[in-house]
Formats: C-alpha cells, sequence, structure tokens
C-alpha cells in the first residue's frame, strides 16, 4: 500500500497533518507508521484526500478551541484553589450563538462534500467496461470490450499464513492473477456479487462498492501513473473475508494491448488442453494445486473444518461419480458450496475430482477425463 | 396474622429474594451485577481478538471461530453490558429521583429482567455447538445472505434476539408508566433531572426500534427455513432491504446506547462543579432532537451499497445536522464546569473523560458523514475505532461515573477513592491505546472483521492489543472495590457529596427498601 509513496502530491493540508500528528507523538516519528490515507492516484482519490483533510483539521481546531475552554476551568477553577462557585444556569445568548455557528460549519462542508460526491457518481463517457463479481473468496474481472475474464485470488501460500514460512513483503497483498487497467482511460466498472455481499476496495483509487448478488452497482476511475495498488474486500463475506485481496495492474496502452493478446493466447491453449486424454498422475498432480481452493474449507487433508463437510471417507468423494460431479459443478443452494462449473474449466474440475476421489484415504480409483465433467455440465 | 404494612414489608431471604423480587433495587442491583459479569463475557471474547491480531498469521483461533468471536462480542456488549447497565441506573434512580415508592409496575419488572439470563444462555450455548457449525459468525449485523449460509447458531442467535427485544420493551413501557404516573407533586416534566429525561426518550426510541429489528430477524428465520425469499434476489427479493430494516433499528439503537450517559454526565458535573446544570432547557431540547433525527439516518451506515446520488446526499446532510444537538451538550457541559468550583473525585473524573473521548468520536461520526471520505472510512478499522470511542470511552466510562456517583448512596458506604483513581487512570490508558491507533489502521488501509493483516499493519496492532490486555485486566479493580464497598468501609451521609442535590439525596444512604413512602412535595 505504499509503493508509490514517494511520488504521491502532497498538498499543504497533507503537511500540515503531518506536522500536527509528528510534534504530537514523537514516538510516531521514529517508525514507518502511516498515518493518513494512502497516496491517491486518482481524480477522485485525490478529491476525498483533499476533503478529508479540510474536515479532519476543522474537527482538530474545534476540538483544540472547545477542550481549552475546558482546561482552563480545570486548572483555575478549582476548589483546591479557593474558587468559588458562579450561579449562573443560562444564557439565551450563549445558546443561540452555539447551535448557529456550528451549523454555518456544517453548511461550508456540506458544500464542497456535496460537489465531490456528484463527480464520483458519473459513469458516463467511459472508455472502456471491467465487471467485477465478488465470490466467496476471490474476484472474477470481466472484460467485455475484450472479450476476456478470469479469476483473482490470493497467492500467498498457506504455509506463510500457519506461520511455517517466513511472511513475504506483500503478505495476504498478493493475488494470481492482477486485474489489468490502462492509465489515463476511464475505466467503468460494474460490481455484481456471486454468492453473499462483498466490496471492492482499492484505497489510492478512491473506490470502495459493495458486490451484491443479484444487483449491480457503478463506479469509475482514471488512474493516473503506472503503478500496483493494492486492496482488499471490505465487506464481511464469511470464513476467509480476510484473504481475498485485490491488485491492480495499471500499465501504459500499449502494455495493455500486449496483455489483452497474451490472455487471449492462454485461454486457447487452455482450451486445446481440454480435448486430450490426460493420465491418471497428470491429472492428480493438477488436482493438488487446484485443490487448494476447496481446502480453504474442506481443510488441506480433506479433514473438515468447522461446519464444512469433511471429504475423507465423505458419501460425495466415494459414492457414485455422478453425484460427486453434480454437486461440484452446481453448489448447494443456502451454502458456502459455490457452482464450481462456472469458475473452474473442464480440466481443472477433472483434475480436482479426480484428486478428491484418490486422496485423503479415498480410494474409489475413478479417473475423470475433462470430457466427462464437459458431458455433464 | 400479619397487618397490612408488616405484608407490605415483607421480604424473602436468599436466593427467592432473588428470583421472586418486585423491588426496583433488587432488580437494579440484578441489572447492573448481570451486566458486570457479561462484561468479563464479552472482554474475554475481545481478547481472544486482540490476542489473534497481535502479529500477522493465525496463531490462536481459526477465521471460521474468530468471526463468532466478533459476532458474540458485539451482541454481548450491546444487548448484554450496556443497556441492562442502563436499566439497571433507570430501576434505582428512577424511584428515589422522582420521589416514588417503586417502580410502575414492579412484577413486570421482574419479568424484563429475568428473560435475559435465558436469552443469553441461548445466545452463548451455540459456541459449545462448533460440530453443528458454532456460534453466529456473521457480524452482529447479520446481513444476508451470508447469515442465511449460517449454521444453527444463527437460529439461536434470532431467538434470542427475540427474548432481548421483549425484555427492553417491557422494561421501557415500565419506565415510561414510572416517570409519567409517579412524579411527586410538584415535579412537572420541567424539573425532572435529567437523567430522568433521557431515559424517558430512550425509552420511546426503545418502543420504537426494537420492534423493526424483531422484524428483520424474523423475515430473516422464514428465509433460512420457510421459503420466502425476502433478501434473496433470485426469488425476487433484495438483500439491501435487510440492511434499510435493520439500520432502521440500528440507528435510534446507537442513541439508545448514549442518551442515558449523556444523562448520568447530567447529573455528575454539577455536582462536582457545585453549580447548577447550564442551559437545562436547552439540554432536553437537544435530547429531544437527537432521538427526532436518530430516526432518519439509518442510511449513513449503508453509503457504499449503490443509493441514488439523492439519497446519499439526504442522509449525509441528516447525519451532519445531529452535530449540532451534540454540540450543544458538549457546551453545556462545559458552561456548567466554568466558575464552579471543581473538585475531581472518581465519578468527575469519569464524567470529564467522557466528554473529551466521547467528542472524538463524536468528530469522527461527523467526518464519517461526508459520504465521499465515507468511501474510504466504510468497513474500516477507521470505523471500529469511531464506535469504541462512542460506545467505550462514551457509554461504558459514563457507565462507570455513575457507577462510582451513586455507589455510595446505594451500599451506604464510601468506595475506596485510592483504588478508584487507580482503575480510572489504568482504564483511560487502556482504552486509548486500544483504540486510538485503530483510527490508522483504518486509513491505512486495513479494513475490520479480518483475523489476520498485512506486514504494515503489525505495529499499531500490536500497540492495541497491550492497550487491550491493560484495559481489560484493570477492570478486575473495579470488582475488588465495589465488594469492598458493599462489605463495608466509611458510612456515607445522606447527600454523599457535598455539591449533590435531588429527590435521591434527600434519602438515607443505603435508602430504604420502600424508597418514598410518602410523596415528598417539590417546590
Amino acid at each position: 500500500m505504499c509503493v508509490v509513496r514517494s511520488q504521491s502530491r502532497r498538498g499543504v493540508l497533507s503537511r500540515l497533518i503531518s506536522g500536527i500528528t509528528l510534534a504530537a507523538v514523537p514516538v510516531l516519528a521514529a517508525a514507518d507508521y502511516q498515518l493518513n490515507l494512502p497516496p491517491p492516484v486518482s481524480y477522485i482519490a485525490r478529491r476525498i484526500l483533499d476533503l478529508h483533510n479540510l474536515i479532519f483539521i476543522i474537527c482538530v481546531v474545534i476540538f483544540v478551541i472547545v477542550f481549552g475552554f475546558m482546561f482552563y476551568a480545570m486548572v483555575v477553577h478549582r476548589k483546591s484553589r479557593g474558587h468559588k462557585p458562579a450561579t449562573f444556569h443560562d444564557n439565551m445568548t450563549f445558546e443561540v450563538v452555539w447551535t448557529v455557528i456550528p451549523f454555518l460549519i456544517l453548511v461550508g462542508m456540506a458544500i464542497p462534500s456535496t460537489a465531490t460526491l456528484i463527480e464520483m457518481t458519473d459513469v458516463s463517457k467511459a472508455d472502456m467496461t471491467v465487471k467485477i463479481t465478488g465470490y466467496q473468496w476471490k474476484w472474477k474481472y470481466d472484460y467485455p470490450d475484450q472479450d476476456l475474464s478470469f479469476f483473482s485470488s490470493l497467492s500467498t501460500p498457506r504455509d506463510q499464513i500457519e506461520g511455517k514460512a517466513q511472511k513475504g513483503e506483500y503478505y495476504l497483498h498478493e493475488v494470481d492473477n492482477p486485474v489489468v487497467l490502462p492509465v489515463g482511460k476511464k475505466v467503468r466498472f460494474l460490481m455484481t456479487g456471486n454468492d453473499v455481499i462483498h466490496s471492492w476496495w482499492v484505497p489510492q483509487l478512491g473506490i470502495k462498492t459493495d458486490a451484491i448478488p443479484g444487483f449491480i452497482n457503478e463506479t469509475w476511475t482514471n488512474i493516473d501513473q503506472p503503478g500496483v495498488y493494492r486492496g482488499v474486500c471490505a465487506e464481511l463475506c464469511g470464513k476467509d473475508h480476510g484473504f481475498m485481496p485485490i491488485v491492480v495492474n495499471a500499465v501504459s496502452q500499449e502494455e495493455f494491448d500486449k496483455w489483452v493478446v497474451a490472455q487471449k493466447q492462454k485461454a486457447s491453449s487452455d482450451a486445446a488442453s481440454a480435448g486430450k486424454t490426460w493420465t491418471r498422475d497428470e491429472l492428480m498432480a493438477k488436482g493438488k494445486q487446484v485443490f487448494q481452493t476447496c481446502a480453504a474449507c474442506h481443510g488441506p487433508n480433506g479433514e473438515g473444518i468447522g461446519p464444512f463437510p469433511k471429504l475423507a471417507g465423505s458419501k460425495i468423494a466415494t459414492g457414485p461419480l455422478k453425484d460427486h460431479l453434480n454437486i461440484v459443478l452446481h453448489g448447494k443452494p443456502g451454502t458456502a458450496m459455490q457452482a464450481f462449473g462456472t469458475q473452474m474449466n473442464d480440466v481443472d474440475l477433472a483434475a480436482v475430482i479426480t484428486y478428491e476421489r484418490n486422496s485423503f484415504g479415498n480410494k474409489t480409483g475413478d479417473v475423470v477425463q475433462p470430457a466427462q465433467v464437459k458431458a455433464a455440465r | 396474622m400479619a397487618t397490612a404494612t408488616a405484608h407490605h414489608d415483607a421480604h424473602p431471604t436468599g436466593i427467592t429474594r432473588w428470583l421472586f423480587t418486585t423491588n426496583h433495587k433488587d432488580i437494579g442491583t440484578l441489572y447492573l451485577v448481570f451486566s458486570l459479569f457479561m462484561f468479563f463475557v464479552g472482554g474475554t471474547m475481545a481478547l481472544i481478538i486482540r490476542a489473534e491480531l497481535f502479529e500477522p498469521g493465525l496463531q490462536i483461533t481459526n477465521p471460521h471461530f474468530y468471526n463468532q468471536m466478533l459476532t458474540l462480542h458485539a451482541l454481548v456488549m450491546i444487548f448484554g453490558v450496556i443497556m441492562p447497565a442502563f436499566v439497571g441506573f433507570a430501576n434505582w434512580q428512577l424511584p428515589m429521583m422522582l420521589g416514588a415508592p417503586d417502580m410502575a409496575l414492579p412484577r413486570m419488572n421482574n419479568w424484563s429482567f429475568w428473560i435475559l439470563p435465558f436469552a443469553f444462555t441461548l445466545l452463548l450455548s451455540t459456541v459449545f455447538m462448533q460440530d453443528q457449525g458454532g456460534g453466529p459468525a456473521g457480524g452482529w449485523t447479520m446481513y444476508p445472505p451470508l447469515a442465511i449460509q449460517g449454521g444453527i447458531g444463527t437460529d439461536f442467535t434470532i431467538l434470542s434476539i427475540h427474548m432481548m427485544g421483549i425484555s427492553s420493551v417491557l422494561g421501557a413501557i415500565n419506565v415510561i408508566a414510572t416517570i409519567l404516573n409517579m412524579r411527586a407533586p410538584g415535579m412537572t416534566l420541567m424539573k425532572m433531572p435529567l437523567f430522568v429525561w433521557t431515559w424517558l426518550i430512550t425509552a420511546f426510541l426503545l418502543i420504537g426500534a426494537m420492534p423493526v429489528l424483531a422484524g428483520a430477524v424474523t423475515m430473516l428465520l422464514t428465509d433460512r427455513h420457510f421459503g420466502t425469499h425476502f433478501f434473496d434476489a433470485a426469488g425476487g427479493g433484495d438483500p439491501v432491504l435487510f440492511q434499510h430494516v435493520f439500520w432502521f433499528f440500528g440507528h435510534p439503537e446507537v442513541y439508545i446506547l448514549i442518551l442515558p450517559a449523556f444523562g448520568i454526565i447530567s447529573q455528575v458535573i454539577p455536582t462536582f462543579s457545585r453549580k447548577p446544570l447550564f442551559g437545562y432547557n436547552s439540554m432536553v431540547y437537544a435530547t429531544a432532537s437527537i432521538a427526532f433525527l436518530s430516526h432518519v439516518v439509518w442510511a449513513h451506515h449503508m453509503f457504499t451499497v449503490g443509493m441514488p446520488v439523492a439519497g446519499e446526499l439526504f442522509f449525509m446532510y441528516a447525519t451532519m445536522l445531529i452535530a449540532v444537538p451534540t454540540g450543544v451538550k458538549i457546551f453545556n457541559w462545559i458552561a456548567t464546569m466554568w466558575r464552579g468550583a471543581l473538585t475531581f473525585e472518581t465519578p468527575m473524573l469519569f464524567a470529564i473523560a467522557f466528554v473529551i473521548l466521547f467528542t472524538i468520536g463524536g468528530l469522527s461520526g461527523l467526518m464519517l458523514a461526508i459520504v465521499p471520505a465515507d468511501f474510504q472510512y466504510q468497513d474500516t478499522y477507521f470505523v471500529v475505532a469511531h464506535f469504541h470511542y462512542v460506545l467505550v470511552t462514551g457509554a461504558i466510562v459514563a457507565i462507570f461515573a455513575g457507577a462510582y456517583f451513586w455507589l455510595p448512596k446505594w451500599t451506604g458506604h464510601m468506595y475506596n477513592e485510592r483504588l478508584g483513581k487507580w482503575h480510572f487512570w489504568l482504564t483511560m490508558i487502556g482504552m486509548n491505546l486500544t483504540f486510538f491507533p485503530m483510527h490508522f489502521l483504518g486509513l491505512a488501509g486495513m479494513q475490520r472483521r479480518v483475523p489476520d493483516y498485512a506486514l504494515q499493519f503489525t505495529d499499531f496492532n500490536q500497540w492495541a492489543s497491550v492497550g487491550a490486555f491493560i484495559f481489560g485486566f484493570s477492570q478486575l479493580l473495579f470488582v475488588i472495590l465495589v465488594i469492598q464497598a458493599v462489605r463495608g468501609g466509611k458510612r456515607a451521609t445522606a447527600q454523599v457529596w457535598e455539591g449533590a442535590e435531588g429527590l435521591e439525596w434527600t434519602l438515607s444512604s443505603p435508602p430504604p427498601y420502600h424508597s418514598f413512602a410518602t410523596p415528598p412535595v417539590v417546590k
């Protein structure tokens, strides 16, 4: 989240804030503590930061003035210093003054807020569109104009989370497939949820919008400078809410176009591999990788976690293949078990089902081919 | 053959005294003891959360159990600690402040308390059902569709919320009936102590808000089990509908949790300033305006759900407007202290801390009202910092102020002032160390309700965890202090505090069983 800190354009206000905070808390100055919003990289994020700094300064000034009076009274009007209590208990003028002045300050705050809000919601004249879908617990990005679509999930290894390995620099803020966007283009986002409500938040872009199943929200950005901008899901969405980060890779238009071509080539080679017949060993090896997704709920050894059922020796994983295919492809409504048919390709599904039926003590001996998955869809 | 008086004064002893009591003081004590007990239950959950967050990675919980802890922590602290504590204060104080012998509806009073232990047994038992999915894990806000996915713990939670709701509404009816009918001759509404006023308004908020929550969770229940689709878009429903209904309860609830605190502070500050409360009338009107506005600001909890601009603007303006009457209250308290003769006994220390720290929570609330900025704050630790400043350094601190203020009256003994000051300072250090760094965490990008976090958030989280343990364990001093005061100590006079004014201070300490057997006359 501090990638482009050095490049940030810091206004007078933010310098003032840093000054106040640092003067007040000298300890903080010594370490690398981030005290304010991260450096903005879009027009809206900049407007929000300015607004935030303005309101913050107003609040600090009010606080200091008001409690200046209180501290004065606490020091001077003490009984121990022999101060005799006054008897006044009402003053209409004061009551009116301290009702009207705050009201005027509020009006002063409301005007820039309203202007910024109206700009934030103007999604017209977009150069391109990206549809973002929240899943438990990953993001799916669709580029309708480029005819691209992929999932993006946490790439931090489980060993780091469980403390068995050294944590990397971008621990929990790294993904397998970042969302790539061109800089200097107005990008419109359409947000929705697949299962429960998620919220797509990238602080440096100034965007946080809920991804709600059955509804589509709109928002937009126009990124100033190339860079990697990291964010997270902000709405509690179940067990792995803290493990579905967002990585935005902002690049020039040329790099973006190259990336689109490369993605398309990858998609067509994946399609080709679905046609061939796989050996059991190939499927088991691939299945073990794909199973990382399933392990989030069913446990790394299929032992189940809390309410999430175990796969070792379970009826589904050792019973008829048809039922197993069905639940993986179509999910189980009303639970966190999703319809993975829409999320994974035939090869991945064939591999993971083969793996589940021949691991954790399950010995069905079944080898599931991509073609069988395709037929069952 | 017992005479009428003897019959009237017969009170059972032992366990039956507490089970069958209809006496406002006994019921007040039950509420307060229950609240204190639940404070440690909810506090233990908070410490589990803070222990897990001491460093990045998963150490002591798994994410599912962590989510249960954060959900139950909120439900316990809101419905099991703050609300019962205020009802306890109301029970003890309202009859004494109004010049009445007891509450208007004593049997219902007993019933409204005794529902609570059962409600919380139901709720907390879910922790022991881990194989069936454990406790509720979708946050205390219970947003569908996540809440629909939950295990049997969600159903237990829904039923226990129904019970808590019934208890609160019964309590509120009793408060309104007492205040409107049992005032001593001459005590007009505008002569009532401010604590009574804030409770009268709170009681109306309770009656307005709790049935809405009951409706929301009932729809959740039927969506889960009886095939309705109130909140399921696939069946023509709308998940956001739940949020609107929930926060239509939830925002008045916020003021249910803070208005009685305003009342307590308005009793304590004049006493130790030895000067009458400044601007009594404007305090009453400000409280009523806050209560009114609290019904038209609910959607500020959900600015990121994708409301139309007109809606966002309305809720932004209405929310900002609440700053006006709240500011009036702060100014009046400071004007009360101005040119008084101040002393700083423990209740006054807590009251001053309340005014300062609650204002920090109020000002961050004003920042949150600014919609564009809220898009950055929403669902981050900035919000966590904000509402803990309002509810912990606000409501809980006011509860301590009230407890120290009235403890000598209730027990007849002065508490240990030295221990009280230790409790105060340790609490202040602990709670500020816990909650202040959370502002920075939120701004820097840490979202709320996560068991693990990125490395750059480590330092502030460690501060917060250390603070939480200081805060948590220093509360044991309060327990020791209360036990000491109940058992003995320096006898308290009727007036207890030099500057105390009001009917409750005309009664002996401790007061007689039926507070005012004959009504006093208020001039």
